[in-house]
């Protein structure tokens, strides 16, 4: 091969060969992934704690109409409205996109592959504080005059298109935008880098097919983010333009708000839904994917047997990504389209049925006999796998234009999508918080508190979101702020009370995951080197791993990611550098 | 393989990169991949709008349709420049490279100065991003037009002064701070220019920024992926070209 290569600035282990000693340099402005992706995680945490203050509001309002909350007030409709655009917003970008693949990727990517960083350090550091900023300006738009945007974490003109449509249409809406368009630069640098990460600096021996689980998933959730980020970016500058400079391409004409006629027309606000969910499919997608790798490698890991089926795993989750391309119509089934791409548009959203079902049995046949070791993090994965069936199983029923018709603007809906990419995805935050834990902090969590946490908060996730299904086949509309002088409603009230009190309780259960997380930093108890018996290389360095993840050395890798339970082998696992020839099994 | 071992400077230590080349070329790929679905996007965005338009305008007629021809044979000609420096820089000339990469910036700025005096043109004309004085009820042809050539312009303008930081380094700083004054001096202040101007201030810091913090001397490498760039920027334009220019020619 005659190709040219990089001169040797290009491996990030000379930009950065030494750990830098400086407050600044090592905790702020830090070039190591490890540090970027700790930053994140505590952005997601600041991020996550906001979205659920703001969905309890939500729920106390809903069922107590009147009722003055702490902070908040007695709420009025327009204000729902704005709490639910911004759980929306919060959650969707700053934790489901940012924890898991953002933060763990960030600290695990490199030191599952045997990197002693990211390919580009500085653009990560860059990519950070870009979604930093990006979260500041979000959080900013609720204390401009008119408060935060009022027209949902979709954000779909014409209500978001016309500055006088609504209280917090103004300057928060704009704020709203800038703060996506940031997020979207943010996110392609991010995807760029673990896309590059992962093709170049994998340790010799690492080939692609003995990669763990969770870097396919890293890498191909990196590729659906590069390529469906950029399309956002395009439809939130065309937005900004809508509001700003006058140009019409999602207002449509004779629109008249509040007595005045809008100067635009022409415009179609489909065109706006159209790019929103061609970013917008592939994003629950960017959400959950990096759960699925975290649930691979914890089933098998607590299972104490090899993955089941890993080139199916790996073949599944590409095809989830592609066909996660093909399917934004689903969403817009109530727009008039033409019912033969509505069809078309059904037909990809039931294929992807097929690898979610690979991926699930391959699951249960990674736990099929095994011996399982009940630890917290197992407890999460396995909580993962049954949120995401309960979620997915919705899934084919609102793929069909026919029942996503009536079901489309209910509840049915929320308790769908929150099952499988709100709880699901969280889930696997939770598991994979759990487990790494002991690498990243050098302690272990605790394990009763982490044992009380999993009951209250599985239990409470479906005590919220399974009653959601009946709100909606009962016809319960969505997105409206009260529904106690509804007369047709009035039987539902008992059940939004249930709910309401299982999100109370189900939320303070994540107070006892705080402090856990929390104490145990400090007080919890000192881990071992390799304390869940793992193969994968982030166990094979020291804890916390040295500023180039394994002390000058880099590691050879002999052996896929999932030796456990070798016949013939001393232990029941073998790690990823152990030279010894494993027997065919 | 030891070219391998150059690029990570551990001998032997990690898998061949997939494709065979070095990581800033793939994460520069990678860009231009997301970039391409930005200005899809803004394609898309342009075709929906015309297709549920039944009048849509066509007002470009001999001399925009020749300027604009110009414009192309600038960037075609600044292609074929970019390679031929490419190619020096491989044979290890630093004298042609600056050269030719100094060729491919003149006609990149020459593009975007000639870009400029028909945007200009039109504006005089009446064009606006909400209106156009040939169909009074097609807003959309004037915002399309505006935010395609402008995204499109903004790249050639971020390609320029990308290409001279490779070619010029330091020196390059003071001759950008330089056109953005003159620029700013030069245009009236009722012109569009004179505030969109200040984007070549913008750019100035960012190459101030990297050139201060990571000083180096730019290598064949870094004038490939220079090129990787430019290239792109320029088949954008082959998409923009007959799409919004083309298609829009005034039928006598």
């Amino acid at each position: 091969m005659t190709q040219a290569h990089g001169p040797a600035d290009a491996a990030p282990a000379t930009v950065h060969g030494h750990a830098p000693t400086g407050f600044i340099r090592k905790y702020v402005f830090s070039l190591d992934h490890k540090v970027i992706g700790i930053q994140y995680y505590f952005l997601a945490l600041t991020a996550v704690c906001i979205g659920m203050i703001l969905s309890l509001a939500m729920r106390i309002h809903m069922v107590w109409p009147d009722a003055s909350i702490p902070f908040f007030g007695a709420i009025k409709p327009e204000q729902y409205l704005t709490l639910m655009t911004m759980h929306g917003t919060i959650m969707v970008f700053f934790v489901l996109t940012t924890a898991p693949q953002s933060g763990f990727g960030n600290y695990f990517l490199p030191i599952q592959i045997g990197a002693p960083d990211m390919a580009f350090p500085t653009l990560n550091m860059l990519s950070f504080w870009t979604t930093f900023l990006s979260f500041a300006v979000m959080i900013s738009a609720f204390f401009v005059a008119g408060g935060a945007p009022l027209s949902g974490w979709t954000n779909y003109p014409t209500l978001s298109a016309i500055p006088m449509a609504g209280p917090g249409e103004g300057l928060g809406e704009d704020l709203w935008l800038i703060s996506i368009a940031l997020f979207c630069v943010a996110s392609m640098m991010g995807a760029l880098n673990f896309i590059t990460t992962t093709l170049d600096l994998r340790a010799k021996g690492m080939t692609l097919m003995r990669m763990p689980l969770t870097c396919w998933s890293w890498f191909i959730t990196a590729i659906l983010g590069l390529l469906a980020f950029g399309v956002l970016l395009a439809g939130g500058i065309l937005l900004l333009m809508d509001r700003n400079l006058g140009t019409s391409f999602f207002v449509p004409g004779g629109l008249v708000v509040s007595g005045v006629p809008v100067q635009h027309s022409g415009g179609s606000p489909l065109l706006w839904q159209h790019l929103f969910w061609f970013f917008g499919h592939p994003e629950v997608y960017i959400a959950i994917l990096p759960g699925m790798g975290v649930a691979s490698q914890l089933l098998s890991t607590f299972s104490r047997k090899p993955i089941f089926g890993y080139r199916a795993m790996v073949y599944a989750m590409m095809a989830i990504g592609i066909l996660g391309f093909m399917v934004w119509g689903h969403h817009m089934f109530m727009s008039g389209m033409s019912p033969y791409s509505a069809f078309a548009f059904s037909f990809m959203t039931m294929a992807i049925g097929v690898p979610s079902a690979i991926k699930t049995f391959n699951w249960l046949g990674t736990m099929w006999k095994g011996k399982i070791r009940f630890t917290v993090p197992m407890l999460f994965a396995i909580g993962f796998v049954s949120l995401f069936v309960s979620g997915g199983l919705s899934g084919p029923f609102l793929a069909q234009p026919a029942i996503d018709i009536p079901l489309h603007d209910t509840y049915f809906v929320v308790a769908h999508f929150h099952l499988i990419m709100g709880v699901a995805a969280i889930f696997g935050i939770f598991a994979a918080t759990y487990y790494w834990f002991p690498k990243m902090y050098g302690r272990m969590m605790n394990d009763a508190l982490g044992k009380i946490h999993f009951v209250m908060t599985f239990v409470g996730a479906y005590c919220i979101f399974m009653p959601m299904h009946y709100l909606g086949m009962a016809g319960n509309p969505r997105r409206y702020s009260q529904f106690t002088e509804v007369k047709y409603l009035a039987p539902l009230i008992p059940i939004h009370k249930f709910i309401t009190y299982a999100a109370i309780i189900t939320v303070s259960a994540q107070l006892l995951f705080l402090f856990n997380f929390f104490w145990s930093m400090k007080k919890g108890k000192k881990a071992a080197q390799n304390p869940w018996e793992a193969t994968t290389l982030e166990w094979t360095t020291a804890t916390p791993p040295p500023h180039d993840n394994f002390g000058g050395v880099t590691p050879v890798v002999y052996h896929g990611a999932y030796e456990y339970s070798v016949p013939g082998a001393e232990k029941d696992y073998i790690m990823q550098t152990d030279p010894t020839p494993v027997p065919a099994h | 393989m030891a070219d391998v071992a150059v690029q990570h400077s551990v001998a032997g230590a990690y898998e061949p990169s997939l494709f065979g080349t070095y990581s800033k070329k793939i994460g520069m790929w990678l860009f231009l991949l997301s970039d391409s679905l930005t200005f899809g996007a803004l394609l898309f965005a342009y075709s929906y709008g015309r297709i549920s338009t039944p009048n849509w305008p066509t007002p470009f007629g001999k001399a925009s349709i020749v300027n604009a021809t110009i414009m192309t044979v600038c960037l075609l000609s600044s292609s074929l420049t970019m390679v031929l420096g490419v190619l020096a820089s491989k044979k290890g000339d630093h004298k042609a490279t600056v050269r030719w990469l100094l060729a491919t910036m003149f006609f990149g700025a020459l593009f975007v100065v000639l870009h400029a005096k028909e945007w200009n043109g039109l504006i005089h004309e009446g064009l606006r991003p909400f209106s156009n004085p040939w169909a009074k009820n097609v807003p959309q042809f004037g915002g399309t037009f505006f935010t395609l050539t402008g995204m499109h312009m903004l790249h050639v303008t971020i390609g320029v002064c990308y290409l001279g930081v490779v070619a010029l380094r330091k020196k390059w700083l003071p001759i950008l701070l330089g056109i953005w004054l003159l620029g700013w001096l030069l245009t009236p202040a009722t012109n569009v220019f004179h505030l969109g101007i200040h984007v070549l201030l913008l750019v100035a810091v960012v190459s101030a920024v990297i050139l201060v913090l990571k000083p180096k001397v730019y290598d064949a490498h870094d004038v490939e992926i220079a090129g990787l760039y430019w290239h792109f920027v320029d088949l954008v334009w082959m998409f923009i070209f007959p799409l919004v220019y083309l298609m829009s020619t005034k039928v006598v």
